[in-house]
């Protein structure tokens, strides 16, 4: 019924100067925002709510739920900021969506904004993305220019200001309530909940915090109706979501399919792996999420399948490997990463990942000794699970699950450098023909 | 081999580098400083756009970069080092006129992102987080910059050099060297760093409309569904619930 | 530790009924597992808790297992006490009950090791570290860590006071925390991210908080340490005594540590209806002022005009006759920072044995009003008719009216703050500016011209659910103690004056006063009649005697023939000169001192008298709370107390003062008892000074900062270091007319001299206005004779 791939976020994406306001109206842009604004606010609510869509920055929670925490009886401002700080490693599917079609975020934003009864919004992005930037304070300023922000837009007397914010270098950043201390000027580092940012967000009064994808996908579930949105994916992982594969695939790239597409369907769009290589492991939703083998290509990749198979949806940020990767190499490359973005607040995240980091070391030398695959996983469950947020429940995911799946590759660690085992010039994209793939 | 050498010893951290008190910040750097300021419903909400425009004008964050915040802001200058030393865009010591990052997160270090930052090193002839004597390049190993699909990464001056190889590193960088134009592979003429941290802070440069709308990664699924003529179901062509693809497509 | 789970205003229904290791405790809503626990004495190891500082559940050290939310559910993930809200029925299984709590916190200790130095046998924290304390109890025997340490160069000043030894730090934020949210002094802040996490400062503004001292004291690990006692003891081999200190009328507990009779540091006190937790660090640091050269070891007698050394029955006799020769034309002048016990000393010494009301401890500015202010609105009073701390934490709004908290009363201050940032308070200022002290406690600025307080406090929009705190300087601005005592008559208003010296509510119970006996009674017959009865004499002196200036004048005029002094600077009257010249003028003057003065140097027998760390007594903050002062040093066999002398004193003259112990002095005080008989009338208002008439005339402001060049401060140069530098404050606009600019060296002539400091520009100051610090170092406004509300000159440095 549903086709294998259903593009509506990227569907414009091959347009010419799909950015321009012009451009995305004449696709129809910002028609679903006129049709929110004849609705009531609690109706845009409700159907987003219905539409079953949930938060697609990776925790999966409803986006409809989220909103509705948000107490219409406190006196204080509301706040709809959007998390673009896209930074999990295998993450890359809403930079590209900002920089092709950053209109279709703004429309997402108004409508969001409405529903919830904000007046001002903000788009927090990862610094590092140049040209992100431009896109998107440009489509602001066109929205601006057009009646879509500001006061009274399109005379409905609905008021809306959105400031597109940049983030200075932060994995913590995505969090959300780290997002929030840094949009409010301080060091982005998480903060305690409750009180959740629902009732006390940014500034200390209720706050939204969506990912750029669960925003950009309101103005189609206005647009279409919620049992259009419903239609797609699964029972309880509804619509469609963008794929990123990424790694040793013949063809990497975005691939928006409805959510519960198989990576075997994904592979086999992609062009399967490199040629002459197999499939070793791949994350199913970034880096934080448990490895997964060949042994899960059947798996329906959403919410609930990818957890009861031990690992999480995440942000479908499918990083491929094939077999000349050394497991206990990504590994190490993985928690350097959590050692580097650790905020340090925590004493398992800021301390465990430093350790972590020297322990995987020894083991990539080949100078683990035995023995030393128990005191990881040790050290590893002292950290998991005890941290101050989840930063370190995914540095730790990687390293359990990789153990898991590969112990043997671990226990070579205890004798033979990883280099040798697998050269690593071997896994490099342009190893055997210096121009690469491009 | 194994990626950088384990750190443990940190003789300079803790704040900028106080020693340079050069400052280029004039009267027209505080009236924006304090434009930014007013853009906000709190103004310490402008806290990273503020530094980002004190790098495009001082090359880093200078002391002085840090007290005038901190004047404008109405918080100690402590705070302001407390946020300027958490973030990585921030420069303690000036970067050069093109800043240029490889990533070797996990997926770009082993699609041999390793490789380029050591050719990359070595054409430059600087290590990381060094700058060229001469002040025309800086280089950083940076993590996951949200490319994946475009890995190995590098970044010049924030913008995407997306699957990079040595040979094509190397080509940009003798361009660059050489004052001729660059082009980002999704972005615009490659312009310095410091105009690339204005534009962070909130000034438009202009440039927007240059470069394609997508790469061709991330076209790739798109291309496919117009090939095979799949799209998203016509509205109000469905009922509630459809069956999950993979039990229907297999 | 405070538990604040224990609010007396707690109704039964507001409380929930949790297990802690199947213990069931109830408590009220919001408490904190960790509190509830605490309250049947499990301790669950913790480093970034405090009761005092808002939650932060950084260190998760308090992991604990939450088998039952309340709800039949447990928690998955263990979860850390000190952010855990207890609920109805939660269950909470602590390191006591749970393995997986117990793994838990040997996990985070371990990592917490992991980069901590192994320098305990020569870290300040050894023998009382809370991470050496809970490694021992909760942590595994042996380090599995095999890797490298982080290191940094160590230690770094973030003050003149404060080192920091980075390694050793566990990022627990507590430091930082205390600055922002109790001190409002954010100098220092958490810098750097991840491993590399370390507090910090920015280089060119250290960490100058007055406050700064209880970092070091709130630090779980020897992170923080102070110049003062860094590498001075080890905490196994200091003696630990309880007391209040001396320095102002906040009246703080403090615990002094000492070792071989020397004062190694002081700790603020747990006292949580007082300082909570906190002190300044005034309190912390300045504790050398009676080590120096400069203390009197053995009695002096002027022969030939020349002070040489005597024996104590020597000085005693030549003090003795010169009173003798007196008569009862003698004036005592006992000085404001004397413990209740030594003032009654005085205060009977005077009207018992010396026969005179020509007593006034008032060693500083003051006024007629300010003595019927006194005697109607201070004197007499108990704790339970007084306005407390606790007031003050749950009043609607405060006005302050010629009292700057932060400088003239800390603890004020810090209690201010919390109930600002806590409940609400609203803060109203009666100034000519607003103080960065004040700006910390959100106040409103009601700008007011220095001699213009009365009107402006009478013009207050001001009822219901206020209190009103007055200092003593707002007796150089006539009307104005009236005018708040006649605020304090509108519903609702309350009324507490707060002195700066620790001395001084103790002085005016104790009768210090011209005008007032012992325990607030006036001088009327019946209340002699009451005092006469206890203190076993027929004849008490019937007339109000003279107030402190009065007895200076008349000691120099002759018409006194002795003065009897106790802890008196010139430098803090009016008019430094004119007391000066008095004591020279003197026929005959007896000093009771602990250090050599310029009191001791023109007096004709100096007797010197214990420290306060050498005695026992009680100092009354200005809750009128009785704070113990304990006997901290005993190398002295007998400890020559102010009373002591004094009783000497009346033995020699052939009276018998009755007490010469403090707990005898006190026992007779609380004999004698409050008065309940009729009291003063209120203080009714003086007419006030006119207003300097010249147009564009210059007038002065003035209050003295915490940490200056006042006597308490010597012997701590690195207190000393972090003082606010004397700056000269004007308003733009003025310092426009007067053509000088920010950072110039500017003079200010006025009185009897000027005086040359930077100028800062102070936005909120009113025109026309100049103010510079009480004491400036190199000098004071009681040098120049001039006081708040006085004409005075600015010109460029140098051109006077």
């Amino acid at each position: 019924m549903t086709d294998m791939l259903t593009p509506v976020l990227t569907a414009n994406w091959a347009d010419d100067r799909a950015w321009k306001l012009a451009n995305y109206e004449r696709r129809g842009g910002y028609q679903a925002l006129r049709k929110a604004l004849k609705m009531s606010a609690d109706d845009v609510m409700t159907a987003v709510k219905e539409s079953g869509l949930r938060g697609r920055g990776g925790a999966g929670f409803p986006t409809g739920m989220k909103w509705s925490f948000v107490p219409q009886n406190n006196p204080n401002p509301k706040y709809l900021v959007v998390n673009g700080d896209e930074s999990e490693p295998g993450t890359c599917k809403d930079i590209p969506l900002m920089m092709a079609s950053p209109h279709t975020l703004v429309e997402g934003v108004i409508i969001s904004s409405y529903a919830i009864r904000a007046h001002h919004a903000f788009i927090y992005i990862r610094g590092e993305v140049l040209h992100v930037h431009r896109r998107m304070q440009q489509a602001v300023r066109e929205a601006y220019s057009a009646g879509y922000l500001g006061k009274n837009i399109l005379g409905t007397g609905y008021d809306l200001e959105v400031i597109v914010h940049a983030g200075a270098g932060a994995y913590i950043c995505g969090e959300e309530t780290a997002l929030l201390d840094s949009l409010e000027g301080r060091r982005g580092q998480p903060r305690l909940r409750p009180p959740f940012p629902a009732v006390a967000g940014l500034y200390a009064s209720p706050t939204v915090v969506n990912n750029v994808e669960s925003i950009a996908s309101v103005p189609s579930i206005i647009a279409n109706g919620a049992s259009w949105f419903a239609s797609m994916g699964t029972e309880k992982s509804k619509g469609f979501g963008i794929y990123s594969l990424s790694g040793h695939v013949a063809r990497p790239g975005q691939y928006e399919a409805p959510l519960g597409i198989t990576m075997r369907q994904l592979l086999d769009l992609a062009g399967g792996m490199r040629n002459g290589h197999q499939l070793k492991f791949f994350t199913p939703g970034g880096s934080s999420t448990q490895i997964l083998t060949a042994a899960h290509l059947d798996l329906p990749l959403d919410f609930d399948s990818v957890a009861a198979a031990g690992s999480l949806l995440g942000t479908r940020a499918l990083q491929t490997f094939d077999e000349t990767t050394s497991v206990v190499r990504t590994t190490l490359r993985w928690v350097e990463f959590y050692k580097h973005e650790s905020c340090g607040k925590c004493t398992p995240c800021r301390e465990g990942n430093w350790w972590l980091v020297q322990m995987l070391k020894k083991f990539e030398a080949g100078q683990a000794e035995e023995g030393d695959i128990e005191k990881l996983l040790d050290v590893a469950s002292n950290i998991g699970g005890r941290s101050f947020c989840a930063l370190a429940d995914g540095a730790v995911a990687c390293v359990q699950s990789a153990v898991k799946e590969f112990r043997s590759e671990f226990e070579q660690g205890y004798h033979t450098p990883a280099w040798e085992l697998f050269p690593y010039e071997k896994s490099a994209l342009f190893a055997t023909n210096e121009g690469g793939r491009a | 081999m194994s990626g950088h050498e384990f750190q443990s010893y940190f003789p300079e951290s803790g704040g900028v580098d106080y020693s340079d008190t050069s400052t280029a910040i004039d009267d027209r750097a505080i009236a924006e400083l304090r434009q930014l300021a007013g853009r906000y419903p709190q103004a310490r909400s402008a806290l990273l756009p503020m530094l980002h425009l004190v790098q495009s004008y001082d090359g880093r964050i200078s002391p002085r970069g840090i007290e005038v915040c901190a004047e404008i802001l109405g918080i100690s200058t402590a705070q302001v080092s407390g946020v300027a030393t958490f973030y990585t865009m921030y420069h303690r010591r000036p970067a050069g006129k093109h800043h240029i990052g490889v990533c070797t997160t996990a997926l770009c270090a082993v699609m041999g992102g390793d490789i380029l930052l050591e050719k990359v090193s070595e054409k430059l002839g600087i290590h990381e987080g060094e700058t060229t004597p001469d002040g025309l390049f800086s280089l950083e190993r940076v993590e996951c910059n949200a490319a994946c699909d475009f890995a190995p990464i590098m970044m010049v001056n924030w913008e995407f050099m997306d699957n990079m190889t040595p040979a094509k590193a190397t080509e940009i960088l003798d361009k660059l060297a050489a004052g001729q134009e660059v082009q980002s592979s999704r972005g615009a003429t490659i312009t310095d760093w410091r105009s690339a941290e204005r534009v962070l802070a909130g000034f438009d440069d202009g440039r927007a409309d240059e470069g394609p709308t997508a790469g061709e990664a991330s076209l790739r699924g798109l291309n496919l569904a117009q090939e095979r003529n799949w799209t998203a179901p016509a509205p109000g062509s469905t009922t509630a619930s459809a069956p999950a693809p993979s039990q229907e497509k297999k | 530790m405070s538990v604040d789970a224990k609010d007396a205003a707690v109704q039964k229904s507001d409380l929930v009924s949790v297990f802690i290791d199947g213990t069931e405790v109830r408590v009220p809503k919001g408490t904190m597992a960790i509190r509830a626990a605490e309250l049947i004495g499990v301790a669950i190891p913790r480093f970034c808790d405090h009761p005092l500082l808002d939650p932060m559940g950084a260190c998760r050290q308090c992991l604990v297992e939450v088998p039952d939310m309340g709800n039949g559910r447990g928690m998955p993930k263990p979860q850390a006490a000190c952010t855990l809200e207890v609920a109805p029925g939660m269950k909470i299984a602590t390191q006591n009950t749970s393995e997986v709590a117990r793994k838990a916190q040997e996990g985070i200790i371990e990592l917490l090791l992991i980069n901590h130095p192994l320098d305990c046998p020569i870290c300040d924290k050894g023998g009382e570290c809370p991470l050496q304390n809970q490694a021992m109890t909760n942590g595994r025997g042996e380090s599995r860590y095999g890797g490298v340490k982080r290191t940094f160069p160590k230690p770094v000043s973030i003050s003149a006071q404060i080192l920091l030894d980075r390694e050793r730090c566990v990022l627990c934020a507590r430091c930082t925390r205390f600055s922002e949210q109790i001190a409002g002094d954010p100098f220092i802040a958490l810098v750097e991210r991840g491993a590399l996490q370390q507090v910090g400062i920015y280089e060119e503004h250290p960490y100058h908080s007055y406050f700064s001292g209880n970092v070091v004291q709130i630090c779980p690990v020897g992170a923080l340490t102070s110049a003062a006692y860094r590498f001075q003891a080890r905490p196994f081999d200091l003696v630990s005594t309880v007391t209040t200190c001396e320095h102002c009328a906040s009246g703080c507990e403090l615990r002094t540590d000492h070792r071989h009779f020397q004062v190694k540091r002081r700790l603020a006190g747990n006292l949580p209806a007082v300082n909570e937790e906190w002190n300044c660090d005034r309190g912390r640091f300045a504790y050398r002022y009676a080590q120096g050269d400069d203390r009197l070891t053995h009695p002096l007698v002027r022969e030939n005009g020349v002070l040489r050394a005597a024996s104590w029955p020597e000085a005693i006799d030549a003090a003795v006759a010169g009173l003798r020769a007196a008569g009862s034309a003698v004036g005592v002048l006992p000085g404001g920072r004397l413990t209740l016990e030594n003032a009654y000393g005085y205060a009977k010494f005077a009207r018992a044995v010396l026969g005179t009301n020509h007593i006034d401890y008032r060693s500083r500015p003051h006024s007629a009003e300010e003595l019927a202010f006194l005697a109607s609105e201070v004197a007499g009073r108990t704790l339970a008719d007084s306005v407390t701390y606790a007031d003050l934490e749950a009043a609607q709004k405060v006005v302050l009216v010629g009292f700057e908290p932060e400088e003239e009363s800390p603890i004020v201050f810090l209690r201010l703050r919390k109930a600002v940032r806590k409940k609400g308070l609203q803060v109203v200022a009666v100034a000519p500016f607003l103080s960065a002290g004040n700006a910390k406690l959100s106040a409103t600025l009601v700008a007011t011209r220095p001699g213009a307080e009365a009107a402006a406090v009478a013009a207050l929009p001001v009822e219901g659910d206020t209190i009103v705190l007055v200092g003593e300087r707002a007796a150089l601005a006539p009307g104005t103690l009236a005018a708040c005592a006649a605020l304090a008559r509108r519903g609702g208003v309350r009324l507490a004056w707060i002195p700066r010296r620790a001395g001084e509510i103790g002085a005016i119970e104790a009768g210090c006063l011209p005008n007032l006996l012992p325990g607030g009674r006036p001088l009327d017959a019946a209340a002699r009649v009451d005092v006469q009865t206890t203190w076993g004499v027929d004849h008490l002196p019937p007339l109000e005697g003279m107030d402190a200036d009065g007895i200076l004048r008349a000691a120099g005029t002759g018409h006194l023939k002795a003065l009897v002094v106790g802890g008196v600077e010139p430098t803090d009257f009016a008019d430094a000169a004119a007391v000066r010249a008095a004591l020279e003028a003197a026929p005959f003057v007896v000093s009771l001192e602990q250090r050599v003065s310029e009191v001791t140097e023109r007096a004709d027998v100096v007797l010197p008298v214990v420290s306060i760390d050498r005695q026992a007594g009680t100092f009354v903050n200005w809750e009128h709370r009785r704070g113990r002062v304990n006997r901290v040093l005993r190398d002295d066999r007998v400890a020559m107390t102010d009373l002591r002398v004094l009783a000497a004193l009346a033995d020699g003259l052939g009276r018998d003062l009755g007490v010469r112990r403090p707990s005898a002095a006190l026992a007779e005080l609380d004999e004698l008892g409050g008065w309940e008989g009729v009291r003063s009338a209120t203080a009714s208002a003086a007419p006030a000074r006119p207003a300097p008439s010249a147009p564009g005339g210059l007038v002065l402001a003035s209050w003295r900062q915490l940490i200056d060049g006042s006597a308490g401060n010597a012997g701590a140069p690195d207190l000393v270091a972090t003082a606010k530098q004397p700056v000269v404050r004007l308003s733009a606009q003025t310092a426009q007319r007067l053509g000088l600019s920010e950072g110039e060296d500017v003079t200010v002539t006025a009185g009897r001299g000027d005086l040359t400091l930077p100028l800062a520009i102070e936005p909120t100051l009113l025109d026309g206005v100049v103010w510079v610090p009480g004491n400036y170092f190199t000098g004071s406004t009681g040098e120049l004779a001039v006081r708040p509300g006085d004409a005075v000159t600015v010109n460029r440095g140098g051109v006077a």
